[in-house]
């Protein structure tokens, strides 16, 4: 026997998850942010002489270093999120969709913690 | 994964020619998809060539005329023939549209009508548009109140008040847009889509109602409502010239004001 219930319940499904507005303000919070950190960034490396002891001078400096790993959370959190919208667009299985998802956010994780770790390391480490 | 390929039961094959009788000149030829289920065969596009003096200037008119005339075994839903009733909505030219008013004029080469997209096909030009009704009941579209209604007279509304339905209350349900929708053909199990949201928009800025707080709860769902993207593709197609996006996005906009 095939599915027998109305129309109406099966879109009403589980109900609203009572969520979703946070993903969606977050997203364009972090586009906004990273408008000008990532011009900061391009214009300051494009300005610096390309030696090794400028550039870890300048990351020294506690601004930049401010700068830099709020530049690396905007951007890792912002793709994750963006992430986020493409895998549930687009994959359909429900068991598939949570798997893709928890690899997806472990990476922009691990790719974000990198990030701030090296840029801490560079910062106080010399 | 999202479905990007035709199953090979769906593949559209290459149907039957139906000739213009003889010494007619004036053709306009309309290829028109055609599907029965009770065949089990994969869907067809029949070629209908349609003496154009002898037709009305509207698709409707000639898929009537190739009804009335060549071959009474194509199905098609329409009513009122004048963008009322939102009945033959179907794919016309690559665009989803109301064939009634839509002109033939128009459109350059051949006529190329099928359903409306990604949704399960009844016969030929109609669709199953069951889940479409559905998501529309699902935002209650009737006035909810806790006030009691006056005993005298009609609740009231100014006029500042009343024009914020203008461009909502239009919408003839006719599914054009829900189903020009990239996110409503990949989710349209979970996503509501441009008609039901723009129908919930218009009871949640309506000053009469009382659960505006309610129905926003209801749309805070990341596939319910934030499955759109502001692709347009919806604003686009609306043959009453409504934007559904437009509602979609205040909506959001009264999601975020809500939480800030």
């Amino acid at each position: 026997m095939g599915d027998l219930r109305t129309p109406l319940s099966r879109v009403k499904g589980l109900g609203s998850a009572g969520d979703g507005t946070s993903h969606f303000w977050h997203q364009r919070l972090t586009a906004l942010l990273m408008i000008p950190l990532v011009l900061w960034f391009a214009f300051s490396v494009a300005a610096m002489p390309a030696e090794h002891a400028t550039l870890v001078n300048w990351i020294q400096q506690p601004m930049v270093t401010v700068g830099l790993v709020l530049l690396v959370i905007a951007v890792f959190y912002h793709a994750q999120l963006g992430l986020q919208v493409v895998i549930e667009d687009y994959i359909a299985s429900h068991a598939r969709r949570t798997l893709v998802l928890l690899l997806s956010n472990l990476l922009c994780l691990l790719l974000g913690t990198i990030g701030v770790i090296s840029v801490l390391k560079i910062s106080f480490g010399a | 994964m999202a479905e990007f390929t035709l199953p090979a039961n769906s593949i559209v094959k290459q149907g039957q020619l139906f000739k213009a009788a003889e010494g007619v000149t004036n053709i306009k030829r309309f290829i028109v998809y055609r599907y029965d289920p009770a065949t089990g065969e994969n869907p067809h596009t029949d070629t209908y060539e349609v003496d154009m003096d002898s037709c009305g200037p509207m698709v409707l008119d000639g898929l009537l005329k190739i009804k009335d005339e060549m071959d009474s075994s194509l199905s098609l839903r329409r009513s009122c023939r004048e963008g009322i009733c939102g009945s033959c909505s179907m794919n016309i030219d690559g665009s989803n549209t109301l064939a009634c008013t839509q002109s033939i004029g128009t459109i350059k080469g051949d006529v190329k009508v099928y359903p409306l997209p990604h949704q399960p096909v009844v016969k030929d030009l109609v669709s199953d548009l069951t889940n479409f009704y559905a998501q529309y009941a699902s935002v209650e579209p009737w006035m909810k109140t806790d006030t009691a209604t006056p005993p005298d007279r009609e609740r009231l509304q100014s006029r500042e008040d009343r024009e914020k339905l203008d461009g909502l209350y239009e919408c003839i349900l006719c599914a054009c847009c829900s189903t020009s929708c990239p996110s409503y053909w990949w989710n349209s199990d979970r996503y509501l889509g441009p008609a039901a949201l723009l129908n919930a928009y218009r009871w949640i800025v309506d000053s009469r109602d009382e659960a505006t707080g309610e129905r926003l709860d209801e749309l805070e769902d990341p596939f319910k409502l934030y499955r759109c993207h502001t692709i347009m593709n919806c604003t686009k197609v609306c043959p009453k010239g409504l934007n559904p996006a437009k509602a979609i996005a205040a909506t959001k906009k009264l999601m975020v004001q809500r939480k800030i």
